[in-house]
């Protein structure tokens, strides 16, 4: 029987990220010279899980690498390595390592097999390194092919003399390791029973020449206390039986127990003797501990872990959808029981308004469930600041506050660029350099705050330093420079700051490979408004700045607001209106080249028809003048949408049309109504980019 | 779902086939691929589509776009009655699983059909591109178009949405 393998490995890449994350976490919060016990284990813990699970699907290299890791890992559990600076950076670059080498093999790319070979011997020169210390108690080399006395690490550690001593007398025959039986394997299984000691009789070697060594010459005499039953101890030797002699006796015994003697075994052939004595018990003695221990804690692990679950996205949306058709059941009953008079319809109409209630809470319901914490995207900040902040020669402290806020995955996922460009911007740009800020009275060590916190039914999230803050005059000066602004634009100190989200600006004199290259905060306003969020910064020279973001908390819902174009109705987001005019009323003028042109405010906004944008093969019955003309914005620029009626505001659920259609340009999704039929949602980011496309071209 | 079997091909046995009018011709899709029978209800429709696209409908809170077959093979305006049914097809594409659903005169039966009474379908001559025809089956005293469902929505559909749109 043969199991398809493959079917399991996103689970892996997933747990494997995830674990490499709170890996890279927990060495975060490592101190140098007193490392908590606690979070070494769970570094070791998240290793050897990921061995565990590559060497299952046989991906060589990472368990090769990991496997190197561990051994370093457990010279620190055993508190025989000390954490030092050094080791943690070690640690540290290991975890990017292993992330690499998991992206590689989840897009089968071939991984820098010399970064991961050098790296990885650096991880064994720690280990040795540390072997040279005093504590490498270790590796007990065998005496000669005589005679291998074993003591377990247990009694080592000079623990009590409990229980009962046996004496066992184990004499094979030679044919004992003909019929499959190994003496160590017995060892091992009694060692595990308690403290055992073991000599090993070389009597019976013959001189070399009449050695044969598939014959057992050896016999032993073996020395074991343990709390366990006699009955297990001949249990170990039940594959010998009639290979051997065995005799176990009770040298001392615990009050209550009584010695007696075990004669087995029915004599076979005569005796030899195996000349590889020096491969007794031996070994090492925490090899062992370590192929048990970790999976006794992963175990621990995972079933504190028990009280959440693993969803895929798709089981949700499709309770997403059953709840959204249930909404619409819903309204079309509530529009039924509106029609039925008398007392049935009243007891009716009660109804209704209880299952109205249920299934929105049961839709809040569905909603929560994709909402994930903010902390995802947090944690990757730690690592990104201390190692920027040693690269820049800075002192940053981060602190994050609100980890514990909830948004939807799907903005969640989308949030974690803008955010990296924002602290970077921050300890590059933002907070000076130690003598700069010693020079004006501030700490030495800057401070990066990130904030998440609710709003409503927005989350707003925070990057804010204790920098020098916005330079107006060196934006302004910029800006002229580049021709964003005519020498005698006065601006407001908000007009100023706004300057940097224009495409091209970087003030830093000099780009430096971590931010200045002027891309940055024109693409972190991009990409917050494609999430049809708002950034805004604030600023005060000396003090510090604060970029705050406000993103819906879910890109799941959108609060649409209905119009009719023609007989059509489309759904227009809220967010992404300014204002409605009457049509009659609003200056609209045809302008050669232009078309239509609405005069708002002091700006000329293109007008936009969606009839003639759209191609709809709908007939446009209604007066072009009649009607209203709508202010929207996106994507930075206004454009005036004319439509025929607004119908109504409602929440409505996005569905996308590429399931099982494709994109179409001008559509941002579709909804279902609560008659049942479907409506467009405008994109109108989209929107205004082609009309501003086409004005251009 | 076989994503492989796109090109047009005799099937190995007896088949299955939900036959269906279209402008009087009897056409027949594998049953295998279709979900359901709804009646035809106005979609909502879609910007820049081509016209043999009328537009999507809600599903039970699915977005399904409709084919107008009638457009599609060149075959005049449909003339919606009582017989005008959607066939919803789910199809396995190299997009991932698609639903569709195909407007269609009338539906008429499920015959089966096995694989020596098909006859590849002929290389020229027809108002429909051969690609999207599996084979030709004599029924009675007719002659039965089995479509390849897999085709016509993956080359309709997928085509028409990520083409370039119209001026």
């Amino acid at each position: 029987m043969t199991i398809d393998l493959t079917q399991f490995h996103d689970a892996f890449y997933e747990e494997s990220f995830e674990a490499i994350g709170q890996m890279e976490e927990s060495l975060l919060r490592l101190d140098v010279g007193t490392p908590d016990l606690e979070l070494i284990n769970t570094i070791f813990r998240v290793a050897h899980s990921i061995k565990g699970g590559a060497a299952t699907f046989g991906f060589a290299q990472i368990t090769s690498f990991t496997h190197t890791l561990e051994t370093l890992l457990d010279e620190l559990r055993g508190q025989r390595l000390k954490v030092s600076a050094a080791l943690s950076d070690l640690l540290l670059r290991s975890v990017d390592v292993m992330r690499e080498m998991l992206r590689a093999q989840q897009g089968k790319q071939p991984v820098d097999a010399q970064r991961v070979a050098d790296l990885q011997f650096d991880l064994e020169l720690a280990v040795v390194q540390k072997g040279r210390a005093p504590a490498a108690a270790a590796a007990a080399p065998a005496a000669a092919p005589v005679a291998a006395a074993a003591t377990s690490a247990a009694a080592a550690g000079g623990e009590a003399a409990r229980g009962t001593l046996y004496k066992i007398s184990f004499r094979p025959y030679l044919h004992l390791l003909a019929r499959g039986n190994d003496p160590l394997r017995m060892f091992r299984e009694l060692r595990e029973l308690g403290d055992l000691q073991v000599t090993a009789d070389v009597s019976a070697l013959p001189p070399i020449e009449e050695f044969d060594p598939e014959n057992c010459y050896l016999s032993w005499q073996l020395r074991l206390r343990t709390d366990a039953p006699r009955q297990s101890i001949v249990e170990v030797f039940d594959w010998a039986e009639g290979d051997c002699e065995l005799a176990v006796k009770v040298l001392e015994s615990e009050p209550g127990t009584v010695a007696r003697n075990v004669p087995t075994c029915v004599p076979t052939s005569p005796a030899a003797a195996r000349p590889v004595s020096s491969e007794a018990p031996p070994v090492t003695p925490h090899s062992e501990d370590n192929e048990h221990r970790p999976a006794k804690v992963a175990d621990v692990a995972r079933s504190s872990d028990a009280s959440s679950i693993r969803v895929s996205v798709e089981k949700i949306d499709d309770l997403m959808n059953s709840v959204g058709e249930l909404v619409i059941t819903q309204s079309m009953l509530g529009q039924f029981g509106s029609l039925l008079d008398g007392a049935v319809g009243e007891r009716l109409r009660t109804g209704l308004a209880q299952l109205e209630r249920n299934v929105r809470e049961l839709q809040e319901s569905v909603m929560r469930v994709r909402m994930v914490p903010i902390s995802f995207v947090f944690s990757r900040f730690p690592r990104m600041v201390r190692d920027l902040s040693q690269r820049l020669g800075k002192k940053v402290e981060l602190k994050i506050t609100g980890g514990e806020t909830e948004l939807d995955k799907t903005v969640l996922e989308k949030i974690g660029d803008p955010l990296v460009h924002l602290v970077r911007n921050s300890i590059d740009h933002g907070i000076e350099s130690q003598e700069q800020r010693q020079a004006s009275g501030k700490a030495a060590h800057g401070t990066v705050h990130l904030h998440a916190y609710h709003r409503g039914s927005s989350i707003t999230v925070e990057v804010g330093d204790d920098g020098g803050g916005l330079k107006r005059e060196r934006i302004l000066a910029k800006a002229r420079e580049r021709g964003l602004i005519s020498t005698d634009d006065q601006l407001s100190d908000e007009a100023v700051n706004n300057l940097i989200f224009l495409a091209g600006f970087s003030t830093h004199d000099q780009a430096t490979d971590i931010s200045g290259r002027g891309v940055g905060m024109d693409v972190v306003k991009r990409n917050v408004d494609e999430l049809g969020g708002t950034i805004e910064v604030r600023s005060e020279a000396g003090i510090g700045s604060r970029f705050i973001i406000t993103l819906p908390l879910t890109l799941a819902i959108v609060d649409g607001q209905t119009v009719a174009v023609g007989d059509e109705s489309y759904i227009v987001p809220l967010t992404a209106i300014v204002e409605s005019l009457q049509l009659s009323t609003a200056s609209v003028k045809q302008v050669v080249g232009h078309g239509e042109v609405l005069s708002f405010r002091g700006e000329y906004l293109p007008v936009v028809r969606l009839q003639k944008v759209f191609a709809a093969r709908s007939q446009g019955t209604r007066d072009p003048e009649d009607g209203l003309i709508m202010v929207v914005e996106g994507d930075g620029r206004r454009v005036g949408l004319c439509v025929d009626e607004l119908l109504g505001q409602q929440q409505v659920v996005v569905k996308t049309l590429e399931a099982n259609y494709g994109h179409v340009d001008g559509i941002a999704g579709a909804t279902i109504l609560g008659d049942g039929s479907v409506a467009l949602i405008l994109d109108i980011a989209g929107l205004t980019r082609s009309v501003s496309e086409s004005l251009a071209a | 779902m076989d994503v492989t079997a796109a090109k047009p091909s005799i099937v190995t046995d007896s088949d299955q086939y939900l036959t269906f009018q279209l402008a009087g011709q009897t056409y027949g899709v594998e049953i295998l691929r279709v979900q359901e029978i709804k009646g035809w209800e106005k979609p909502t429709r879609l910007p820049h589509s081509p016209e043999h696209v009328q537009g999507v409908i809600n599903l039970r809170g699915a977005v399904v776009p409709i084919l107008d077959l009638r457009r599609r093979f060149g075959l005049g305006e449909t003339q919606y009655g009582r017989t005008t049914v959607v066939i919803v097809v789910k199809v396995g594409t190299d997009h991932g699983e698609l639903t569709a659903g195909i407007v269609v005169d009338a539906v008429c039966e499920v015959c089966n059909i096995s694989a020596e009474d098909l006859r590849p379908p002929p290389a020229v001559g027809s108002a429909i591109d051969s690609d999207l025809v599996r084979g030709l089956a004599m029924v009675g005293d007719g002659m039965l178009v089995l479509l390849d469902v897999v085709q016509l929505v993956s080359r309709t559909l997928i085509e028409s949405a990520t083409a370039p749109k119209a001026a």
